[in-house]
Formats: structure tokens, C-alpha cells, sequence
């Protein structure tokens, strides 16, 4: 009865957070990249978007994914808008990782926000993660996006980038 | 006298030039998820569908397939006394007394894996494909000098697999290591559809989400396997146990006898148990 309560109210069964926990594992062990070089690489790829756009460093969100033998990287970085080209980027460059977490795997959703809310904590002297110019209203648009059928393999990643599109927060 | 036996018994002496046998790895990378186990009655059930196989016990310093199979007290040599040339192999192999076609050849039981040279073994087990239709070779546990010597003359590789965390990373790894060359097939071993059915273990298509391999069959945790191994009597020889019609499928699988889709098992339902289908 209490594991129909729970299935009912949505917690999830232990089969599915082993297959989590697999999938995870096994994206980190095809890597072969430790949990904070995948830390980096989010926070380079946000570096690179921003001097184009204004990107809203607090709901970005760069998970793997495992498909039929193959990774495909997925990068959901909510842009709030466009840079003018003729100047030169204003805005401080998004945070630097933050010190090695001692998260065994901040890696796909609950890595992402936790580094979102461990970066200032743990970094006192760093820029602030978020534009206080404008904050996002509610929700942060993380929505699950597929790969398109024929998206470029786990070499060269597919990124989404969402214009503020009001999106799913559960992944 | 050993000679005798097989050339009455198995096409082995045959003059006529025989098609080369299967050289088929049973490996894991974790252990006791039952590769063992399921050698020994891939074995029996493939020698008893008419087939000449041959058991090697790859596991160089923890002999287990002997006494899985009940033949304990009859192994006089080894696969080191073999490659060591102080017998030769005809006078290594043991003939099981139930199945005419079976035949094991025993691990060292006082000696190391790094005993063992890999070469050795490769041309051990080639010139086993010469003379049986099947070489079942019974990988140790872990990705060490004895997996590599056990996969060395391999060409095909059944990964056996629990739906535990911790047994389906291994196997994604031993799958790495195996390579594109050989054909890699899959059996998940000991599944409880009770579980599963509740969210409380992995299912097959949770595993092989994981793994990507073609499913040669799915084995229910079942008594008949722990009862038949205290015995040493391979369950897949017992025409009433349906764990040993799941091996037997599976054997038919290997010779493409059978090319349907293996039976997940299934929690049997409340109408199920009501009007006694076995279902």
C-alpha cells in the first residue's frame, strides 16, 4: 500500500533511480571525464555564447546523453538577448568553476542546479552567476529537448539555444 | 582408453576435414552473476541437442565448472598440464557420464592466471575448434591477465548479466574491451519479475537500454538453479524445470534452431495463479 502511495504521488522506485545512476555513471566512465571537466566544459561553452548573447548563466544546463552506443552532448542555455557585435562584451564573463565539489557527479539536472546554487557560496569574491538586470520570471526554461533523428554524433554536440522559452523544470 | 571414447562417441577422430567449431567466451567482468553456471548448462544443453562441445575452465586457480557440473571427482589433469605438454589433451579431458558429447577441461586448481601463457591458450582452443562443434570457454571474473587469456581464442562472447548497478556497468565495460571483432550476445541472469513488476529491480529493457546487445535469453531466479548446482546436475537436463527449458532455448538460439524472440519472464498474475496456467 505505501509503495502504491508513493508510486501514486510520484516518488521514484529504486529500478528507477539504479537506471539514473547507471546512466549517469556510464556516461562519466565513456568520457573518461571526471566529473569537473565536465564542469569546465559547461562553463567554457557559456563563456564563448556570451560574447554574442546575454545568456542566463543561472539555468544553463549541459547534460550527456546516451543513445544506441553513442553520447550526444546537450547544452540548454536560456538567452535573454543579443549582444550589440560593434562593442566589445560589457558584461563580466560568466563564473569560473567553482573548486573541485566533492559531489561524486554533478553531472545532468541535480549537478546543474547545484552548482547554480553552490557558485556563489563557495566563491565569495566572484561575479555574481545571474544578470540582476533581469531576473527570469519563474521556472527556468530547462525543457527536455530530443535529439533530432539525424543530429551529428557525440563528437560534434547539438546545443540548444532557448530565447526565454518557458519550459518543463523536470527532467 | 579416454581416446577410445571420443572416437567412438563425438566425430572428433573423423578423417573427413570438419567444419571448425564455435569458440564461444562466457564472461561478466563481475563476478557471481552466474557465468559458471550458465556455461555448464549452455554445455549440457548444446551437447544434448546432439552437439560435440567441449567446457574450458578459464578460471586458472578458482576450478568451479567441475564441480558445477558434478565431475569433481574425475578430473585427473588440466588445462596448465596440457599447455605445459605433460598430458596431452585427449588424456586432460573429462567425458561427462549423462551427456555422451560433453567433455570439460578443467582449471588448475594450485596455480595462478599469470601462470598461463596467451598464446598458449589461444592455440589451446583453436585446436579444440578442430576437433568440437561448440568451445564453451568459462571466463574468470575481472578485466585481468585471465579475462585476457580467456577471450584470446574467441571469436564470439556471451555477456552474462544481473540487473544490478553494479554488474551492468561491468559488463558495458567487458563489452568495451571485447572489441567490434567478435560477436557479442547477452543473457540477463537471475531476474525476479516480482521485483521488476514493483519498480524494485531492473527490468531486461532497463539492462539492455544500457547495453545494446542482441538478448539470447532471460533466466528467472529460480530454486531449480541453486537445487540442480548442489546436486551438480545441470538444471538444462531436466525436462521438467522451466529454467531448464530457458537454457535449453537459449542452446537452440545458439545453433539458430530457434530464431523467435526470447520469453521475458512475467510475475504471474492473480487469474494466472487462480486457474494454475504456468505462465
Amino acid at each position: 500500500m505505501l509503495e502504491f502511495l508513493q508510486r501514486f504521488f510520484g516518488r521514484p522506485s529504486s529500478s528507477a533511480t539504479a537506471k539514473e545512476r547507471l546512466r549517469l555513471v556510464l556516461l562519466s566512465d565513456h568520457l573518461s571525464l571526471a566529473p569537473d571537466v565536465v564542469d569546465a566544459l559547461k562553463y567554457d561553452l557559456i563563456e564563448v555564447i556570451s560574447r554574442y548573447c546575454d545568456v542566463d548563466v543561472a539555468h544553463c544546463d549541459v547534460t550527456f546523453e546516451h543513445q544506441d552506443k553513442q553520447i550526444a552532448m546537450l547544452a540548454n542555455i536560456p538567452i535573454l538577448g543579443m549582444r550589440d557585435r560593434a562593442k566589445p562584451p560589457a558584461a563580466p564573463p560568466p563564473a569560473p568553476p567553482p573548486p573541485l565539489a566533492a559531489e561524486p557527479l554533478p553531472l545532468g539536472a541535480a549537478g546543474a542546479t547545484a552548482l547554480a546554487g553552490a557558485a556563489p557560496a563557495t566563491e565569495p569574491v566572484a561575479e555574481t552567476p545571474a544578470e540582476p538586470a533581469s531576473p527570469p520570471p519563474a521556472k527556468p526554461a530547462r525543457k527536455r529537448r530530443r535529439r533530432r533523428p539525424n543530429a551529428a554524433p557525440a563528437t560534434n554536440g547539438t546545443t540548444h539555444a532557448v530565447p526565454g522559452t518557458p519550459g518543463l523544470s523536470s527532467i | 582408453m579416454i581416446n577410445d571414447v571420443i572416437a567412438d562417441e563425438s566425430p572428433v577422430a573423423a578423417p573427413v576435414a570438419r567444419k571448425r567449431g564455435r569458440a564461444i567466451v562466457v564472461t561478466s567482468g563481475k563476478g557471481g552473476v552466474g557465468k559458471t553456471t550458465t556455461t555448464a548448462n549452455l554445455g549440457a544443453a548444446l551437447a544434448a541437442g546432439g552437439a560435440a562441445v567441449v567446457l574450458v575452465d578459464a578460471d586458472v586457480g578458482l576450478r568451479n565448472l567441475d564441480i558445477v557440473l558434478g565431475l569433481e571427482a574425475r578430473v585427473r589433469h588440466h588445462v596448465l598440464d596440457v599447455l605445459e605438454q605433460k598430458v596431452t589433451l585427449d588424456e586432460a579431458l573429462v567425458a561427462d557420464k549423462r551427456v555422451p558429447k560433453l567433455r570439460l577441461l578443467a582449471a588448475a586448481q594450485t596455480r595462478e592466471k599469470d601462470d598461463v601463457d596467451t598464446e598458449g591458450f589461444r592455440g589451446l582452443i583453436s585446436s579444440l575448434r578442430d576437433r568440437f562443434d561448440y568451445v564453451l570457454i568459462d571466463c574468470p571474473a575481472g578485466i585481468e591477465k585471465g579475462f585476457t587469456n580467456a577471450i584470446a581464442g574467441a571469436d564470439e562472447a556471451i555477456v552474462v548479466c544481473t540487473p544490478e548497478v553494479s554488474a551492468v556497468r561491468d559488463a558495458d565495460r567487458v563489452v568495451g574491451l571485447l572489441g567490434e571483432n567478435r560477436s557479442i550476445k547477452l543473457i540477463v541472469n537471475r531476474l525476479r519479475p516480482a521485483l521488476v513488476k514493483r519498480g524494485k529491480m531492473l527490468s531486461v529493457d532497463d539492462v539492455n537500454g544500457i547495453l545494446h546487445l542482441p538478448l539470447l535469453g532471460v533466466i528467472a531466479d529460480a530454486p531449480d538453479v541453486i537445487v540442480s548446482t548442489n546436486k551438480g546436475e545441470p538444471v538444462a537436463l531436466d525436462p521438467t524445470s522451466p529454467v531448464g527449458e530457458t537454457y535449453r532455448a537459449i542452446a537452440q538460439r545458439i545453433t539458430g534452431a530457434l530464431t523467435t524472440a526470447p520469453e521475458i519472464p512475467r510475475e504471474r498474475s492473480f487469474l494466472d495463479k487462480l486457474f494454475g496456467s504456468r505462465r
